[in-house]
Order: structure tokens, then C-alpha cells, then sequence
């Protein structure tokens, strides 16, 4: 039985969890919940940060990860999507960075492990999510000024270098660079992450999720799929793989490309379909199931699961598809990268 | 399993994939301050608008890389890059190319490094300022995931001769290699254009050196890829632009032969080779290529002179005096393009819509054609070079008739089909005669060209709303990539007619394998002659039901006859057939040690001396004429047209050989083999001791009469511990350079050529293979030394010994081609690559063992049971499933 992720990787499709925002929306939760002892006296609202959760009502987020953990999942997130001195400014809680991402990891390492040791024939990991932020380093937010950046790469690799070492230091098996919609910061996450690595002087196993944004097959900023995986295939990643935007159905030609040409595992987190007419995602678990069993069925993939609108029961659906299948299987041969 | 990539990956918005076939990459130079004045001037103006527009010209000239260079004394460098850079960013038409960040100043590239978020390159480091900061820069070009140009310059300066290059980018290379681990495809050497013709003695000798180096890189530095500032060369001849662009695409021409496949040259102003007058390129390539003394003199004497001239062609024959109708015709049924375009003018001013002139005159002409056609009087390449004819005439109307359009509605209404040649699969000879054929039958034909994947098929088609949907293949794979087509037709739900055709297609298969899984129409169309109608009759509001339903029950019945006789066959046990083999007494047997063990790669093979060797009959059948060549020419109905078309071909042939248009590569390999089982282990030498590859070969399992053997080609070879046998392989093509070729024609709309450089280009490729196959029977290894043969007795292959190709007959599986490659190093000896598919590209390309057993010949596997496909996927080390994938044709089961 292997334990180390990229043998178990060749031997079945493992399954990542589903989303956190989803779940914490099921707790009715008001500004204190969010500012709990600690930030009390904090000058700005906090409501909405979900981040800091983990800090506040960390009960809430163990029992996430609990759930999905119970209905299956190999892999779980940290809830450390924004936790990075970029995003937390809009809260000016740029000094929470650290305690951010060292608890959020420390927390969902304690769920996993412990669910390890009841059932060490399923070893289970804790991936540090790592976001894009709320800033693009190659569009200009000013029509007016195409020139302009909000955000540069400098900004950003000191910012993801703070995040990523405290991430490690809670206790992360995996990083996951995700929700890419411009590569730029993700080459700057992964640039972040060397330097960590050089300093620290080990490495942990990197996977990157990009999102394509519409039916142009493009992300935000730009790139068809196969040139955001040559951008990114400098660093010797776990996998690579596509999340959010668009649902599982709508994925299916960019999973495909990816699947061909990756030289690294795949992976894939959809959102529950495409949002309906009041801005929900509403596809059920058994629908989700039967779109991804396609591309279970025809090899696309290595690792699986959920993003918005995701739920246990969506993961749960998922783990019983990807069972059923043997993983993609890629060697060089007929690569054109 | 490993291989070795010598392809280079880059990515502004789109990717750029740089494999040993592409000839070239074009980087434009114009948005360097450097090198271009005016540009310079609008960075130092900051008129950026202006700055902008000069980078887009260089993307619509065709440059696939963009060059930004800001290290001008006036100018802050680092925020001139951030700000040129971010700009670019803005325009997708821009950044969809790949950008080079070319400074000398590490911050500047530094700085332009964290504004790209594509793979670009760097240009460039070197070891001039010593070995540590060489490191330091390119562990951080590395990081920032970035190619890099690598200068042949170290602490001593400049390299200026052969040696020097050859030394410093060995050098740089082991350090990049070893030390730094960067990855050798993402390695780009420049190793110095200097002038020529400066007047001064020790630089004559500069392109020459040059040349030579770019060769020692590609053969001694795997991966590495070779660029270069071309403008350079030219230095001595500024403001005289004939001369200067005559000798950049001379100087290109030669050193893309030595395997420079990367440039920065200015992409709107390279004069094309063949174009340049013949008394100046000789001129200039004495220069060059430093031949005579007096070279430079007489180039500057010769340069004060330079003029174009062109020449008039006049004919005057009775036809131009009829009327235009009749000349429309005439140009149409005799393919005669010269007066097209004056005559389609006349017409159109004749009548009241341009519309008019296409449905009026020039379907008429076509109909004259098509019945010529129909009823055998006109034949195959008459009829493609009367399409290059019409397409003249309506590309001529295109823009009066988008003018037309726009003023009203349009209304037409042809039948559309779109064509593909399918996934993993470059062969499309086929598929072009389908569409020309059908384009004259006045169908819109919307073709997707060769390796199509299936979403892409499928969206098209919805996007162009086609009427039915035509796939073409040539290698076994692309029979599975068809049942992938059709069934995702069937998963997204739609109805349109589905045409399979190409040479491994066929009724059975269409029946057995394509049929049940989509509940459209499928039909398998034999040859481009009966596209016409079966479209027709597919596309036809009265017509479509009633084939489709007789399509159906035909097809049906077809596979309840094919699964009845699959019964009756008789097979026997993988054990039993083993058993079985072809009896040798080895003991007596001589075995033949090859003269020279290893492999023996030959690059730009005289394409004359191939030509030699050519087999033409089956050139005539690509034709779609039948018959024995050199017998054709005497055969009543279509001895003419045989004629006709041979002599083209010759004559195309012959420009091919004087222009240097098309190169031939190949390598051999001949290793010491032994046989086990059906394997066969390749040793690294004559000791035996160590596996370098194995090869596995398949079994006949047919039930076979009494005495005869259950052939394997593994029973050619001896036994190990029964003899010292060898075995060889081969790669062989003479497609390199035929890319550049089809483009011209294509963007000429002449589908003759197009089509006959192909079909020149496939028998050249089968031509080197026979060549090569006597060359090793007779030297290089020699067991026939003797032997004298015509090219008829050739053709007919009475000599000793086989050379049988993976994917063919008596070995079937693709995938072996795999190993055959790696173990001849052919992408890197030939510039021959395999797609996911096995399918060589180019197309025109070969490859085989050559096994020399005297009772050696050519058989067909038939079937095999899942018995020995268990056996063979184990001996492979595959999944069953994959290999079942591979064998699907040879199985006699269902999966």
C-alpha cells in the first residue's frame, strides 16, 4: 500500500474535497462570529472574510474538513484561499497573514490525521490553497490606462512567499496554486515557492488548477489552455489541472487538451454546473457524478473534486465514480511538450 | 520510458511549438531601438501608440516571435521594457506571439521577465563576465521559466573563428546542462553572424564559419536549437536594400541547411530565395560561402547595378478571340491559369452581379468538366488542375461578391461538407482530391487539414452549419479515431452524415465499427469518384432518408455476415502456433556480421540519386490512374493524361533536385540480435551481454495446412545461443522542407501542385528506402555484396532479405516504431517525429527493420486470439486493454 502521494497517484484517482464558502454558508454566521475574542476591536467590518474562520470559529471549518473527509475525500484544502497580505487589505488584516495560514493548515493536518489513523489503508493529505488574489499583474484595471498594473510580480512574490511559508509551517503536504486566472501570478506563486523551498531546503509536492473563464477556452488573461501549461511547466509539478468557472460539462475540451499534452497528473475541481438564474449552483451530486464519470471513463484524470456550490454529498458522489476507474496513465510517448 | 525531446515549447497567448521539422522561426527585430531608428525615436518620443503599431506589423509579417530591445543611452531601459511590455500585453493580437526580452543589461531582462506571462526567451547571457554570473543568470531565467539565448562570447571576448564557437558553447552547454540542470530544448546558441564583404581579408571566411558551427551545435548538443542576428551579414551593403535582402535570405537559406532553425530578421523584408535574379545570388553566395577571391569586389561592382526586370509571356492562340464565355471555358477544361483573372474581369463587368459570373460562365465551364469527368473523358489531375483554375476565378470575385453581400442578404446555398484528416494522423493526399472533387460538383467545402481532434470536427461543423462531415486516415489508428469521432457525434446528439474514407478504411469496418455506435448516417466512401454522388444522395432533402435506411439495413447486415464467418474461421492456441515456427537448422546457417555496427545517419541525401530508384506505379494510382508503369503510357483511354502527368511530375521533380527544394534524411542502424520467443533483444554489441532495446513480433494463428509454419518475424532470426544474428532498422524521408512548399501553392490556390509535391515526395521517401536497403546489402552490411539489380528487379524485390515497417502486415503494432526510433535517435538523426498516433511526420517518410534470412518474405499476421494478445501485452509491458487499443484490426474477438 503506498503512502506517498505520487505512487498512490499511479494507482487510483484520488479525490479532493469540495467547497468551503458552500459549507460555511449553511451556518448563519454575523460579524461577530467573524471577530470572535481576537479582533474584536478591529476598525473595519470583518463579515465576509472566511478566512479568517479558522481563527474565530475554527469548530466551524474542523467540521467541514471532517465532512468531507467522511464522505471520501483523499485530499482537503486549507481554508486559506485569501490569505494572502493582498487579499486580506481589503480587511486590513494584512498582519494576520501568518496566523492565518499556519492555523488553517494546523487545523485541517489534525482532522486528516487523525482520520489517517482510523484508516491507514486511505492515507489522507492536506493541500495549502494557495488563491490568485483580487489583483492581475498582466490586465490594467483602468480601460483608460492599459499600461497600468494594479499589482506587480515583486507584490506578489513577497506577498505568496509570506503565506507559503507559513502554510508549510502548519504542517501542509501539498501546495495548490489554484484558480489561475492570470498566469503571471501564478508564475509568480511558483517563483514564491522555489525561494521557499531553496530556504527551507526541502520541497513539497506542487499542483497548480487553472480557470478558463468561458466558451472562448481562454483564461482571464488570455491564454488557450495548452500555452497556460507550457507558461507553467518549468517547475516540476504534481499536477496541473482546471477549477471553477464552469462547470464539469463545460470543462470537457480543456481537460481533454490538458490530459494529452501534461507531462504531470492532472486534475480537475468544477463548479456544481454553471450558476442558475438566481446565481446558484444547483446541479445535484448525482449530476455532477455522471459528467465527471465521463471523463473518469475516458482517463482525462488523475485527481478529482468540488468547487462552488459543492457540497459532501457532491464528494461523495465523485469518490464513488472515481473508484470505479483506473487513473490516466501518461508517459512522454506522443507528448508534444 | 523516456525519450529524447528536441522540441522547444514557448507561449505568448497561444503556444509555439518549435519540433525538429519546423524549418524556421521568424523573430521580428523592428521593436529593438538598436536596430531600427524610427523605433527608437518613438520610444524616446514616448509616442507608444505609435510604438505599438510597429510590433503589430511585425506580427502580421509573419515574425512567430517578437524581439523587444530597449538599451538605448537615453533612455531609462528597465521602465522603457515594463512599459513597452505592458502595453503588448493589452493587445491580443499581439501577445499571442511569445516574447524575447534582448538586452545586455541583466536588470532589464530581469525587469521584463516579471511582465510576461508566457514562456519567452531570454536574449541573452554568455560567459563573458565569467562563470559565476553565467550560473546565477540562468538558475534565474530557469526560475522565471524562461528559454534562454546563450552568446558564444566568454572572458577572452568574442568568438571569431570555428574553434572558438565550437569551444565556448561546449562549454556553456556542460555548464547549463550539468550544473544548472536547465532543461537543453530551452538552450538557444548564437554563436555570432559577423559581416562578409567588409573588405578585409580575415572576414571572409565569417558565414562560412558560422555555417559550420550551427552544424557542430545540432549534431553535438542534444536539444540545443541555433539563432542568430541575420541583418548582421549584411552590414558593409547599408542602404543598398536589393543587395542586403538577397544576401539575408541567401545567408538564411545556407544556414538553415546546417540546422539554424531560429532568427531575428525582419520578416517583411527578406527577398524569397528562388526569386532572387540568378546573377546576384551567385555573386552573393560567393561571398557567403567565400569561393573565389575576388568575390567582394565583384559583389560591390554588381550591387551598384541591381534592377529588377520582369518578363512577359504573350501567347496569342485562336481560343483568346472567341468569346469570354467560350474563353472561361476553355481556361477551365485545359486548366490554363494565365488569363483568368483579365477574362473573369471582363465578364464580371459584363454581367450585372459577380454571383452571376460564378453561376453563369464558370459553372457552366465546370459542368463541361464534370461531365468530361463523368463520363471518362477527362481524368483526375485534369480535373484538380481545372479547379486551381476556378478557384483563381472566385478567389478574383471573393471581394466583389463580400461587397455584393453586404449591400443585401445573402441567400446561396450550397451543400457544405467539411473534411478532416483525423486525430494523430498527417496523411491527406486523399482528402485534398475529395475536396477538389467535390468543390467542382459546386459543394463549399470547409477543410480542417490534417491531426484534427474531435471537439475541434464537431464544433466546426456546428459553427460552419455543414450539411455532412468527411474523415479521412491512412495508419490503422485512425480506424479507432473515427469510432471516437462518431461516437461523440452520437454523445452530443447529432444527426449529421458521417463519410469515412482513406487507405485503411473499408466497408467492413465502417459496418462493424463506425455504424453501430451513431445512429447518423455512416457511409464508407471507396475513392474520391464516388464522393460526388454518395454526398449528394447524403445531403439531398429527397434523397437522405432512403439512403440512410438502406445504408442501415446494409451495414447491418454486413456485420451479422462478418460475425457468422468470424465463427467458421479457424484459429489455434498462441502455444500450438509457437510451436508451430518456420523449422531452420541453424547450426548450418552463416551468419553475416555488418560491416559497421551502429547507426549511420545520412543528412540531405542527393534527391537525384533517389530519384533514381523510384517506383512510379503506384504514383499513377495516388492519381487515381490505373496501370503499370511504364505500360500506362500505351493504354488507349488514359495513356495521354499518364503522359501529361508524368511529365509534370518530372518537371517538378527536376526543381525539386536544382533548387535544393525538398531534403532527404535517413539513418540505419544494424545492432546484434537474437531471438526469444517471439521477442527479439537488440545487444549493444558483438559480446551479446547487455539489452539495449527488444522488439516484439507477432504470430500467424490462422489454422494453417500441414508443413507450413505459423510465421513470426522473430523465426528469422536465430534463436539465442543458436547463432550470431543481427538485425537492422531504418528511418528514410525525403518530406523535409515540403511544408514551405504546399504553403506556396496552397496560398496560390493551385491544389495540382500542392497535391503532386505530395505524391513526388511519398515515392521519393519509398525510393530512399530502397536505396538504403541496397546500400546496406551491399556495404554497409554487406551480405550481399555482389548483388546487381535494375530498379525493375528492385521494384519487384527479388533480392535477399525484407524490410518489413511496424504498423504494416507482418508486424501490425505502431508502437513499436516507438522503439525502433529511440534506438536509431531518429527524431534528432532525421527530423522525423511520431504523433500520438505512430504516424510519421512528414508524411513523406519510412522506416522498418531489415532482416537478411535468406528464406525471409513479406507475409500478413490475419488474426490473432486474445491468447497471444495477453502474451504480447506482457512481453510489452502494456495493459491488455491499450494493447487491444493498438491491435483492434488483427483481433479476432471483440473487447
Amino acid at each position: 500500500m503506498a503512502t506517498n502521494i505520487r505512487d498512490l497517484l499511479k494507482e487510483k484517482v484520488l479525490v479532493l474535497d469540495g467547497a468551503m464558502g458552500t459549507m460555511i454558508q449553511r451556518h448563519t454566521l454575523e460579524e461577530e462570529d467573524f471577530r470572535g475574542e481576537r479582533f474584536k476591536d478591529h476598525a473595519h467590518p470583518l463579515k465576509g472574510n472566511n478566512d479568517l474562520l479558522s481563527l474565530t470559529r475554527p469548530d466551524i471549518i474542523k467540521d467541514i474538513h471532517e465532512q468531507y473527509l467522511a464522505a471520501g475525500a483523499d485530499i482537503i484544502e486549507t481554508n486559506t484561499f485569501s490569505s494572502t497580505s493582498i487579499a486580506q487589505a481589503d480587511y486590513h488584516l494584512e498582519s494576520a497573514v501568518y496566523d492565518l495560514n499556519f492555523e488553517s493548515a494546523r487545523i485541517a493536518k489534525e482532522v486528516a490525521s487523525a482520520f489517517t489513523e482510523k484508516e491507514p489503508h486511505k492515507p489522507r493529505f492536506v493541500a495549502g490553497s494557495i488563491g490568485p488574489t483580487n489583483r492581475t499583474a498582466s490586465l490594467s484595471p483602468d480601460v483608460n490606462d492599459p499600461g497600468y498594473r494594479a499589482v506587480n510580480f515583486d507584490d506578489l512574490v513577497k506577498s505568496y512567499g509570506e503565506q507559503i511559508a507559513a502554510l508549510i509551517e502548519g504542517g501542509v503536504d501539498i501546495l495548490l496554486v489554484e484558480t489561475v486566472f492570470d498566469t503571471l501570478n501564478a508564475k509568480a506563486a511558483l517563483f514564491a515557492i522555489e525561494e521557499v523551498f531553496d530556504h527551507k531546503g526541502y520541497e513539497l509536492p506542487i499542483m497548480v488548477s487553472g480557470t478558463i473563464t468561458d466558451a472562448s477556452g481562454r483564461t482571464l488573461s488570455g491564454q488557450t489552455t495548452e500555452a497556460f501549461l507550457i507558461s507553467l511547466s518549468h517547475v516540476p509539478l504534481l499536477s496541473i489541472g482546471l477549477n471553477c468557472a464552469l462547470g464539469a460539462e463545460q470543462l470537457r475540451p480543456y481537460l481533454q487538451t490538458l490530459s494529452k499534452k501534461a507531462p504531470f497528473f492532472t486534475s480537475a475541481h468544477p463548479n456544481a454546473g454553471l450558476p442558475n438564474e438566481f446565481g446558484e449552483y444547483d446541479q445535484s451530486p448525482e449530476e455532477m457524478a455522471e459528467e465527471v464519470s465521463d471523463f473518469l471513463q475516458n482517463g482525462f484524470l488523475n485527481i478529482v473534486g468540488g468547487c462552488c456550490g459543492t457540497t459532501p454529498e457532491h464528494i461523495r458522489a465523485l469518490a464513488i465514480e472515481a473508484a470505479k476507474v483506473q487513473p490516466r496513465t501518461f508517459d512522454l510517448v506522443g507528448l508534444n511538450i | 520510458m523516456s525519450i529524447e525531446h528536441a522540441t522547444l515549447t514557448l507561449s505568448g497567448l497561444e503556444p509555439l511549438i518549435v519540433t525538429p521539422e519546423t524549418n524556421f522561426v521568424n523573430v521580428g527585430e523592428r521593436t529593438n531601438v538598436t536596430g531600427s531608428r524610427k523605433f527608437a525615436r518613438l520610444i524616446l518620443d514616448e509616442n507608444y501608440d505609435e510604438a505599438i503599431e510597429v510590433a503589430r506589423n511585425q506580427v502580421d509579417g509573419g515574425a512567430q516571435i517578437l524581439d523587444v530591445n530597449m538599451d538605448e543611452g537615453m533612455l531609462d531601459g528597465k521602465q522603457a521594457m515594463v512599459k513597452f511590455l505592458n502595453l503588448i500585453a493589452a493587445e491580443p493580437d499581439i501577445a499571442r506571439i511569445p516574447v524575447m526580452i534582448d538586452s545586455s543589461k541583466w536588470e532589464i531582462i530581469e525587469a521584463g521577465l516579471k511582465c510576461i506571462q508566457g514562456k519567452g526567451v531570454v536574449n541573452s547571457i554568455s560567459l563573458k563576465e565569467g562563470e559565476s554570473q553565467f550560473i546565477a543568470h540562468a538558475k534565474k531565467v530557469k526560475r522565471y521559466g524562461a528559454a534562454v539565448i546563450v552568446m558564444a562570447f566568454d572572458e577572452k571576448g568574442q568568438a571569431d573563428s570555428y574553434d572558438r564557437r565550437v569551444e565556448i558553447c561546449q562549454r556553456s552547454y556542460n555548464i547549463l546542462v550539468n550544473q544548472v540542470k536547465f532543461p537543453a530544448n530551452d538552450i538557444i546558441f548564437d554563436p555570432n553572424i559577423f559581416p562578409v564583404a567588409t573588405g578585409i581579408e580575415e572576414h571572409n571566411n565569417n558565414a562560412v564559419d558560422f555555417f559550420r558551427a550551427t552544424r557542430w551545435i545540432r549534431e553535438n548538443l542534444p536539444g540545443a536549437h541555433v539563432s542568430g542576428g541575420v541583418s548582421n551579414v549584411s552590414f558593409s551593403f547599408r542602404g543598398n536594400n536589393p543587395v542586403r535582402e538577397a544576401m539575408h535570405s541567401a545567408f538564411l537559406y545556407h544556414a538553415i541547411r546546417e540546422g539554424m532553425d531560429m532568427g531575428i530578421v525582419n520578416p517583411t523584408m527578406l527577398e524569397v530565395y528562388d526569386d532572387i535574379p540568378k546573377d546576384l545570388l551567385e555573386r552573393v553566395e560567393d561571398v557567403l560561402l567565400n569561393r573565389r577571391a575576388d568575390a567582394t569586389e565583384r559583389l560591390l561592382e554588381f550591387a551598384e547595378t541591381v534592377k529588377g526586370e520582369g518578363k512577359q509571356q504573350v501567347r496569342d492562340d485562336a481560343w483568346r478571340k472567341e468569346s469570354v464565355e467560350k474563353r472561361l471555358e476553355h481556361s477551365l477544361v485545359k486548366g490554363i491559369v494565365e488569363y483568368i483573372e483579365a477574362d473573369t474581369e471582363e465578364a464580371r463587368q459584363q454581367y450585372d452581379k459577380p454571383l452571376y459570373v460564378i453561376e453563369g460562365p464558370l459553372m457552366d465551364g465546370m459542368n463541361v468538366v464534370g461531365d468530361l469527368f463523368g463520363s471518362g473523358k477527362m481524368f483526375l489531375p485534369q480535373v484538380v488542375k481545372s479547379a486551381r483554375v476556378m478557384k483563381k476565378a472566385v478567389a478574383y470575385l471573393f471581394p466583389y461578391l463580400e461587397a455584393e453581400k453586404a449591400a443585401n442578404k445573402d441567400t446561396s446555398a450550397a451543400s457544405k461538407v467539411l473534411l478532416a484528416t483525423v486525430k494523430g494522423d498527417v496523411h491527406d493526399i486523399g482528402k485534398n482530391i475529395v475536396g477538389v472533387v467535390l468543390a467542382c460538383n459546386n459543394f463549399d467545402i470547409v477543410d480542417l487539414g490534417v491531426m484534427v481532434p474531435p471537439d475541434k470536427i464537431l464544433d466546426a461543423a456546428i459553427e460552419h452549419n455543414v450539411d455532412a462531415i468527411g474523415l479521412s486516415g491512412l495508419i490503422t489508428p485512425s480506424l479507432d479515431e473515427m469510432v471516437t469521432v462518431a461516437k461523440e457525434m452520437e454523445r452530443r446528439g447529432m444527426r449529421l452524415p458521417l463519410m469515412i474514407g482513406g487507405a485503411t478504411t473499408s466497408r467492413i469496418h465502417t459496418a462493424v465499427k463506425i455504424d453501430p455506435v451513431y445512429s447518423g448516417s455512416v457511409i464508407h466512401v471507396l475513392d474520391a469518384s464516388r464522393s460526388v454522388p454518395v454526398a449528394g444522395e447524403l445531403i439531398g432533402k429527397k434523397t437522405a432518408k432512403a439512403i440512410h435506411e438502406r445504408i442501415k439495413a446494409e451495414y447491418s447486415q454486413l456485420r451479422e455476415d462478418h460475425a457468422n464467418r468470424k465463427e467458421n474461421k479457424n484459429y489455434i492456441p498462441y502455444r500450438r502456433a509457437l510451436a508451430n515456427k518456420l523449422k531452420v537448422n541453424w547450426s548450418e546457417k552463416i551468419f553475416h556480421e555488418p560491416k559497421q555496427l551502429g547507426n549511420h545517419t545520412f543528412k540531405s541525401y542527393s534527391i537525384q540519386e533517389i530519384a533514381n530508384y523510384i517506383d512510379w506505379t503506384p504514383f499513377f494510382s495516388t492519381w487515381m490512374l490505373k496501370g503499370k508503369f511504364p505500360k500506362i503510357f500505351e493504354n488507349e483511354i488514359i495513356g495521354e493524361e499518364a503522359k501529361k502527368l508524368f511529365a509534370d511530375a518530372q518537371q517538378l521533380l527536376k526543381e525539386v533536385i536544382q533548387d535544393d527544394l525538398l531534403f532527404a534524411n535517413g539513418v540505419v542502424g544494424l545492432y546484434p540480435a537474437n531471438s526469444v520467443g517471439d521477442d527479439v533483444e537488440v545487444y549493444t554489441d558483438n559480446s551479446r551481454s547487455e539489452v539495449l532495446t527488444t522488439f516484439h513480433m507477432l504470430r500467424q494463428q490462422g489454422k494453417k495446412g500441414s508443413g507450413l509454419p505459423n510465421l513470426s518475424l522473430a523465426d528469422y532470426i536465430a534463436p539465442k545461443g543458436e547463432g550470431d544474428d543481427y538485425i537492422g532498422g531504418f528511418a528514410v524521408t525525403a518530406g523535409i522542407g515540403i511544408e514551405a512548399l504546399i504553403d506556396k501553392f496552397e496560398k496560390d490556390h493551385d491544389d495540382y501542385n500542392s497535391i503532386m509535391i505530395k505524391a513526388v515526395a511519398d515515392r521519393l521517401a519509398e525510393a530512399f528506402a530502397e536505396l538504403m536497403h541496397e546500400k546496406v546489402r551491399k556495404e554497409l552490411w554487406g551480405y550481399a555484396a555482389n548483388e546487381t539489380f535494375d530498379n525493375q528487379a528492385l521494384i519487384k524485390e527479388s533480392y535477399q532479405g525484407i524490410r518489413p515497417a511496424p504498423g504494416y502486415p507482418a508486424c501490425p503494432d505502431h508502437t513499436e516504431k516507438r522503439l525502433l526510433f529511440d534506438l536509431l535517435e531518429v527524431e534528432k538523426n532525421t527530423g522525423i517525429s511520431l504523433t500520438e498516433s505512430f504516424a510519421m511526420y512528414p508524411a513523406s517518410s519510412v522506416s522498418g527493420f531489415y532482416i537478411m534470412h535468406e528464406e525471409s518474405k513479406y507475409f500478413g499476421l490475419g488474426k490473432i486470439e486474445k491468447d497471444q494478445a495477453a502474451d504480447y501485452a506482457q512481453r510489452k509491458n502494456m495493459p491488455l486493454e491499450t494493447i487491444e487499443k493498438w491491435l483492434a484490426p488483427n483481433l479476432n474477438y471483440d473487447v
